[in-house]
């Protein structure tokens, strides 16, 4: 199978999906960059190269470069979404929605609801998202659990190549408002990608690795991170399960108490800030449904609570790392022995 | 056309759908004093002249994103008023299926995209179905009605912005009823609204929004401009506002002296009256036959919404996807 990266992976996603549907269009700030101006076209192709290429393919009618205004041009793919296209907008960073939240969570994310069950708004908000680049406050936060708060709205947070694909063309293709999240250090890494369009279901967890000690969830990049402690663990004798729910919302919550039935414990590994935070909800949902098999308390691992800080030696400290996932397993494994 | 040459069957309707605005918000105001309507409303009479003077101009694939005050927009751009009302009641059989009420009326089938809780919410809709005209290579146009209030929002003025740039075919509407909630709009705005155009290179037109025959006027030439490939037009209608703000709003903010004189001086429907008999378009008799007509709609309208069934609870958790 050839080997691609996850950004390569996300091109080719949106490349055959236009070339499939004519009403699916992209747009955002600079995603060819370069307009209006002397020099190269499509000279970025996204601050982060995705979009690269989309411009000589299908044109400028249907990738279209906008001003700053991302409460305009969101809002605008709202009302294109519900009016018959299929727009994927491209927010450079999820910092960024907080300038057009209401277009999200008030407008897209409510329309079927509140105009009862009438309107079908297909609309893909991409943006990348994560610490680790030092970036610092305002360009490096992982705000999905603000995203699955919100009824109407989907969630999607792909960890490997392979899935960025298949899940942005199922996203493309979906009825409803989907938050797309692209972890930005994922972007150079690489996997097998079939070269042919497919899909992936949401709500279909991915389990990654199979052990009968403790059950890590993780989603983005930090299921690399819980992937490298399980590794670890394993030499010492501690076998990990490993799941990737790849969508906050909807969530596998079948797959994920199945797993902690079958280990007992329970270990999560979460980028977003800990306070009413996707682990707390996957936490939440195992201590209700799933009590009577827990030998030890759940774990959480997560940055403080605090803000994406510049240094690097802080911001290293603020994100999880396998050590701290290989020292809460090792807590949790204390129990129930 | 200019409107005082329409058809006479033109003119009838027009007629039709400002008396049905103004008996549908002065019923809704009665009903809401029963106590029987479980939420707020905001309502349109007064405005009656731009909802149908601009949305005279639209068919069905265009598009209209309206504001919370947004019956009048939603009756002119033809959605049904039986329908409506149960919405207000609350009823399984209104617009939404009761789960909107009076801030959220939609009708996608008539190219309304919704009234909205929010104000400055529309704009960018309206730029978004304007940009579906585009890609798709139609000659629809959308439009964004805005009150006074929404001309300070960051988003209506982005929507100028991405619009001109994009040159999308959509008209902002600017309803100037003189009052952003309790505050006038001599006091919120600064300069002139029509004069907001000018910063983004926009055509722009003014309308005395007691005026049919204006508001129609300065539409039809917005939408043309807009229908082949003109780019945005801002409108600025200056209207009155009967009501308070809100339903239960006690409008002490104006004087009795002030609000009588606005139904009294500033009455659409009796412009259009004057006009059209003076001019022997249409006959006084024909147009009492038409108020007459629309009362008995309304009390229909209410006692259908009365009787209807509330929604089933089961609803309470449906359509918030359209698959999960």
């Amino acid at each position: 199978m050839p080997v691609k990266t996850f950004r390569a992976a996300l091109n080719e996603a949106l490349h055959q999906e236009m070339a499939r549907d004519p009403r699916t269009i992209v747009l955002g700030e600079d995603i060819t960059g370069g307009k209006g101006a002397t020099g190269e076209k499509d000279a970025w192709g996204g601050a982060f190269g995705v979009t690269k290429g989309l411009l000589d393919a299908f044109g400028e009618k249907r990738v279209i470069d906008t001003p700053i205004t991302e409460s305009a041009f969101v809002g605008a793919a709202a009302g294109a979404a519900v009016t018959g296209l299929r727009p994927v907008a491209e927010i450079m960073f999820v910092d960024f929605l907080g300038v057009c939240f209401d277009q999200i969570f008030n407008q897209a994310a409510k329309f079927r609801y509140m105009f009862g069950g009438k309107a079908v708004t297909p609309l893909v908000i991409r943006a990348t998202f994560g610490a680790g680049s030092r970036s610092a406050s305002q360009h490096s936060q992982a705000l999905y659990p603000l995203f699955t708060h919100i009824p109407g709205l989907k969630v999607v947070i792909p960890s490997t190549p392979y899935d960025a694909k298949g899940l942005l063309i199922e996203a493309i293709r979906d009825d409803d408002p989907v938050i797309f999240l692209e972890n930005k250090l994922l972007y150079d890494t690489t996997g097998d990608v079939p070269d042919d369009s497919y899909t992936i279901p949401f709500a279909e967890a991915a389990v990654l690795r199979e052990g009968s000690d403790v059950t890590i969830v993780a989603v983005g990049r930090m299921v690399s991170v819980a992937m490298d402690a399980a590794k670890a663990l394993a030499t010492e004798g501690i076998e990990a399960t490993v799941i990737d729910p790849r969508t906050a919302s909807p969530l596998d919550t079948e797959t994920i108490l199945e797993m902690v039935e079958e280990t007992g414990r329970l270990v999560i590994v979460d980028e977003s800030n800990p306070r009413c935070g996707f682990a707390a909800d996957i936490a939440a949902l195992v201590a209700e449904e799933a009590f009577d098999v827990l030998k030890g308390p759940i774990l959480k691992i997560t940055p403080p609570h605090t803000p994406v800080p510049y240094a690097p030696n802080l911001e290293d400290a603020y994100l999880p790392d396998a050590a701290r996932v290989i020292a809460a397993v090792r807590r949790v494994m204390a129990h129930g022995e | 056309m200019a409107a005082m040459q329409l058809p006479r069957e033109r003119l009838r309707e027009a007629y039709r759908l400002m008396r049905t605005i103004r008996s549908f918000e002065d019923r809704v105001a009665a009903e809401m004093a029963t106590g029987d309507v479980p939420g707020n409303t905001h309502l349109y009479a007064g405005q009656e002249a731009s909802a149908v003077g601009v949305c005279m101009h639209l068919t069905d694939s265009d598009h209209i994103a309206s504001t919370h005050r947004g019956h009048g927009h939603s009756i002119a751009k033809g959605c049904d008023p039986a329908a409506m009302m149960a919405e207000i009641f609350g009823k399984a059989t209104g617009t939404c299926a009761g789960k909107g009420g009076s801030m959220h009326i939609a009708d996608l089938d008539r190219g309304m995209l919704g009234a909205n809780g929010i104000v400055g919410g529309g704009p960018p809709l309206a730029c978004g179905a304007a940009l579906t005209a585009r890609t798709l290579g139609t000659r629809d146009v959308s439009v964004a009605f805005s009150g006074d209030g929404a001309v300070n929002q960051g988003t209506t003025a982005e929507s100028f912005n991405l619009a001109r740039v994009l040159m999308l075919p959509v008209i902002f509407v600017i309803e100037d009823n003189g009052f952003g909630e309790a505050t006038a709009s001599s006091y919120a705005v600064a300069g002139r609204i029509i004069d907001r155009a000018l910063g983004y290179a926009m055509p722009a037109a003014y309308a005395d929004g007691t005026d049919f025959f204006a508001v129609h006027d300065v539409m039809e030439e917005a939408v043309q401009r807009a229908r082949d490939g003109g780019g945005p037009t801002l409108l600025h209608i200056e209207t009155p506002r009967y009501y308070g703000h809100f339903s239960g709003d006690a409008d002490t903010y104006r004087t009795p002296e002030e609000r009588a004189a606005l139904r009294r001086d500033r009455c659409c429907l009796a412009n259009f009256r004057a006009r059209v008999t003076e001019a022997r378009l249409l006959e006084a008799e024909e147009l009492d036959s038409m108020d007459a007509a629309v009362a008995e709609v309304i009390d229909a309208a209410v006692a259908e919404a009365r009787a209807a069934p509330l929604p089933d609870l089961f609803s309470l958790t449906t359509d918030v996807y359209v698959n999960y």
